[in-house]
């Protein structure tokens, strides 16, 4: 027995390099039941972190009562996530919604489902009606509904409606991995394969926390550190995270300045001749560009700007320039922070010039934080076009057509997709009037959630939330459809590393709840969405289907799924796309042979300038010859658009527990997981506390020019100057007369960078002031991971009790 | 020489499309992108004028009378709304591309006043300010559909 709130990594099973990782099997069951009480097991993985681990759902008496990790996967080899060993209680959770709503007035009533979808459709056909009709819808979507989900919803919206207004809130969690692969590789496609863990000697690990986000991508470095010959770790965090505390070196750089950093980096990696000539000549472009702009980024000048001692930017290069199989993981800390596709191409020109790429060990992960975000940008329903096209090339928008048999110019193609943040200002502007939301929260997770909320209130915007909960942002709609959810329905998707899991339906959804992909194909059916023949533009009827058709999408492009089918992902291990005829089973790495995905003809970008987001056109593009080499992108550093100054003189950085997923959604309705973190914190340096008179647990206010908070402080090994919000905790638990600020995006700011625009969660200036004394009541978050308190502070630990006991089996 | 002129043209070109970039961003505030990218490149030009500055007062030592015309207003203020921001990146872009033609011009004469080291800024700024050209087009590509045909 473990107790997985306790220990949310587990017992260790080291390994050495270049041995398979052993086999680890997680399993919870609900009370005191025993596998001898589970009528059936139903296959899936895991959708409340990015990291694909499979598992099995536990079933009886038509209920869920469990998971096991799948010992068979190439991802997890049996292990389990806390949140995923919990979380799927929340199916179980009383107030799911059974039934639609619609807004009689200042409320919300039960309708039956006619009704709603009546009246979705007749708004929609009253606004299409008009010249310009399409740029009145706007979609906001998730990286969490399935493949084939996003694939009709992106048909929808590009063939059906013609609106280029569709994103997802993968625009807060990965389009920066996105934006940086396609400027460095050409298109989109992680090079790497979780694999490359087995076999690195060094793991540097920029903004990335994943002992909190991704636990059982942790397990396996932590097995290899505890192994024979374990990897070197760097790590690059603010905040004292369980990351930091593992690693060999750690630079807590101040927030916004990561790109100083890379170009620090690489200027020593450069000038020490640890970089590999031979393939920067052979497979790169750009050397004597980035070798100017680095040039200017000595170690004393880092360490100015990042407030780090210069010799351990040193120590850094010498780590990254002198091992022999890299392993690079990004995550937040550099995708939701200034300069955030320049500092991620950072680490891809690290790989590229040291020819860390394409070969065991020697890999990037440039991570998603969402379980399904890949497919979100695989189907191009997020800023992207299906198939990972280039909306700027003519002939990748004539294959659509051909593929979805409309006019060429029914696709919206005269300017990328509109992205999260400007669909949300045509919406305040009045400009986007019908607004569909699914399976996201933007009234806890956007910036400035004041404007956010304001904007979903207008009463001229027509809000359709489709969830499975009343959230916040669902409190605001016109319609609110309940949706199934994971083991209610069946679909596939896909992990950061390539990897492509089904889920099976294990359950019936509750009341008349329906899974999202029957909502779209019902609303394409009623809005009698055509193609050039007259024929139905979306003739399917369920998720097999779909993924067939999915498959003729992907055919050609990174992303070619031909070589899966339904049966070829059920009973075994995930499978890696590419997948085709001539790799049918998968494709472990990419870019082996060092050819890119660069050529013009192929490519998901003609490039930007990654200090404006100006485009470059195609002609610029071919003027390069890129001819299969990666692109070397560099540019200097610049300040964020918020700095501290005298009224705001600390600076917010905001993230997540390992216990909580989002807005809590689901984890805040599985008892073991919420009662381990059930209240927002704030974290402050000893330092910053004693300056300003504040003890662990006291009452804090936190302000912002946008507004201001409350949360109780946690005193931890956070950087001095710097405090450290989770983002997690909006109000739907309290009670409505009554609440209190606490979600983390009352403070932050709207702005985000000019490539990915990803916005910036990671630097907005803050006021920190005493409100009350906690009487010796320690704060309530949790004592594991990033807000562990000081060694001495006295604090109780965090454990989930006799519910949580968990059974690990090493075989 | 009139080349003089030509940097007194530029210089003030520079002066005045750093103050056009610094009204703008603030116009416009409720489009924050616009507002952190114009200040961003409003310090471009503040960098482009310094570095013209002494060549400016150097060949101005040796030049005739200013000719009549030589400078022109392409900016009067800035505009609300979507049809009013594109208006007014309208305006900034006509006023880079008066920056981006005098450059060509002063390279040129740079070339054939074997001065070195103006055409080394020449090189390190005509680049930046035809990203800025870039950039406003790529803005005003998106945004044209929605403010001209979408909006009320």
């Amino acid at each position: 027995m473990v107790d997985r709130i306790a220990d949310p990594w587990g017992e260790r099973t080291p390994y050495g390099p270049g041995q398979e990782w052993p086999v680890r099997v997680d399993r919870f069951l609900d009370g005191d039941r025993t596998e001898a009480d589970v009528d059936r097991w139903v296959q899936s993985a895991s959708v409340l972190h990015s990291n694909g681990d499979a598992l099995d759902i536990a079933v009886a008496d038509g209920r869920i009562v469990g998971v096991r990790g799948r010992a068979v996967d190439r991802i997890n080899r049996g292990r389990v996530d806390p949140k995923d060993l919990y979380g799927w209680q929340a199916n179980h959770s009383p107030d799911r919604l059974t039934r639609p709503l619609v807004r009689d007035g200042d409320r919300l009533v039960e309708t039956d489902w006619d009704t709603a979808m009546g009246r979705i459709v007749a708004r929609s056909k009253e606004l299409l009606s008009g010249p310009g009709g399409w740029g009145h819808f706007g979609f906001y979507t998730t990286g969490q509904l399935f493949l084939e989900e996003y694939y009709a919803l992106g048909v929808i919206g590009k063939a059906g409606l013609g609106t280029p207004h569709m994103d997802g809130n993968t625009r807060l969690c990965t389009a920066t991995a996105a934006a940086a692969m396609k400027a460095s590789f050409g298109t989109d496609g992680q090079p790497g394969s979780y694999t490359d863990v087995d076999h690195c000697d060094a793991i540097a690990l920029w903004g990335h926390n994943v002992a909190e986000t991704q636990t059982v991508l942790w397990m396996r470095m932590l097995d290899r550190r505890r192994g024979p010959n374990p990897p070197a770790m760097l790590a690059v965090d603010p905040r004292a995270t369980p990351v930091a505390r593992e690693a060999d070196l750690h630079l807590a750089v101040r927030n916004g300045t990561n790109v100083a950093l890379m170009n620090g980096l690489l200027r020593e990696i450069i000038r020490r001749g640890w970089y590999d000539r031979d393939y920067v000549d052979a497979h790169t472009l750009g050397f004597e560009e980035l070798c100017r702009v680095v040039d200017g980024y000595p170690p004393r000048r880092v360490a100015d700007i990042c407030d780090v001692p210069a010799a351990d930017v040193e120590r850094a290069a010498e780590l990254l320039g002198t091992s022999r199989r890299l392993l690079s993981t990004v995550l937040q800390g550099f995708y939701q922070s200034n300069q955030a596709t320049a500092a991620a191409c950072g680490v891809n020109n690290l790989h590229l010039v040291r020819g860390m790429i394409g070969r065991p060990g020697a890999g990037i992960y440039q991570m998603n934080g969402q379980p399904t975000a890949q497919n979100t940008r695989e189907t191009g329903a997020d800023g992207d076009l299906p198939g990972l096209r280039n909306w700027e090339n003519t002939a990748h928008i004539e294959e659509l057509a051909r593929l979805w048999n409309v006019e060429v110019d029914t696709i919206p193609h005269w300017a990328p997709p509109t992205h999260a943040m400007q669909i949300f200002r045509y919406a305040e502007q009045g400009s986007i009037k019908l607004l569909w939301i699914t399976a996201t929260n933007p009234a806890v997770s956007l910036p400035d959630l004041s404007r956010i909320r304001r904007i979903l209130a207008k009463r001229e915007l027509f809000v359709v939330v489709q969830d499975l909960f009343l959230t916040e942002t669902a409190e605001l709609a016109d319609v609110v459809l309940p949706a199934a959810t994971w083991g209610e329905k069946t679909g596939t998707f896909t992990s950061v590393d390539r990897t492509v899991h089904i889920s099976d339906k294990a359950v019936d959804p509750p009341g008349e709840a329906r899974p999202d992909l029957d909502i779209f194909l019902d609303y394409a059916r009623r809005m009698g969405f055509r193609d050039r023949d007259g024929q139905p533009l979306i003739p399917w009827t369920g998720p097999q289907e779909v993924f067939e058709a999915w498959k003729e999408c992907s055919r050609g492009r990174p992303c070619d799924y031909t070589g899966i089918t339904y049966e070829k992902l059920r009973g075994g291990s995930g499978i890696q796309w590419p997948c085709t005829e001539e790799h049918p089973d998968g494709t472990e790495r990419l870019y082996t042979d060092g050819r890119f995905n660069t050529d013009p003809d192929y490519c998901e970008t003609y490039g930007h300038d990654l200090a404006t987001g100006a485009e470059f056109t195609e002609p610029e593009y071919r003027a390069k010859e890129p001819q299969g080499r990666a692109f070397l992108h560099t540019v200097d550093y610049q300040p964020s658009p918020e700095v501290p100054d005298d009224d705001h003189p600390m600076l917010l950085t905001t993230g997540r527990t390992v216990y909580q997923f989002h807005t809590r959604t689901k984890t805040g309705r599985a008892p073991q997981l919420n009662a381990a973190a059930p209240e927002v914190w704030v974290e402050l340096h000893p330092g910053d506390a004693a300056r300003l008179g504040i003890g662990e647990g006291d009452l804090v206010g936190i302000s912002s020019a946008r507004g201001g908070i409350e949360a109780r402080a946690r005193i931890s090994g956070i950087r001095p100057g710097v405090v450290f919000v989770p983002f997690h905790y909006g109000y739907f638990d309290q009670d409505p007369d009554d609440r209190t600020p606490r979600a983390a995006n009352e403070l932050t700011i709207t702005a985000w960078d000019p490539v990915s625009k990803q916005p910036l969660f990671k630097v907005a200036a803050v006021a920190v002031a005493k409100l009350a004394d906690g009487r010796g009541v320690p704060s309530p978050a949790p004592t594991v991971g990033g807000s562990a308190p000081l060694a001495d502070a006295g604090v109780p630990p965090t454990v989930g009790g006799p519910t949580a006991r968990a059974t690990s089996g090493k075989e | 020489m009139h080349l003089a002129h030509y940097l007194g043209l530029l210089h003030r070109a520079q002066v005045n499309l750093a103050d056009a970039f610094r009204q703008v961003a603030d116009a416009h505030g409720d489009e924050p992108d616009i507002e952190h990218l114009c200040q961003q490149q409003a310090k471009r030009c503040d960098a482009h004028a310094e570095q013209l500055h002494p060549f400016a007062t150097r060949y101005s030592e040796d030049a005739p009378d200013e000719p009549d015309r030589l400078h022109s207003q392409l900016f009067s203020g800035t505009r609300t709304g979507g049809i009013g921001l594109l208006r007014d990146l309208q305006d900034l872009y006509l006023m880079a591309a008066e920056c981006d033609i005098a450059w060509t011009v002063v390279g040129q004469a740079a070339y054939g006043a074997r001065d070195e080291d103006l055409l080394a800024v020449v090189r390190r700024c005509e680049g930046e300010t035809a990203i800025q050209l870039k950039w406003l087009r790529t803005r005003m590509k998106a945004a044209a559909p929605q403010a001209l045909v979408v909006a009320d």
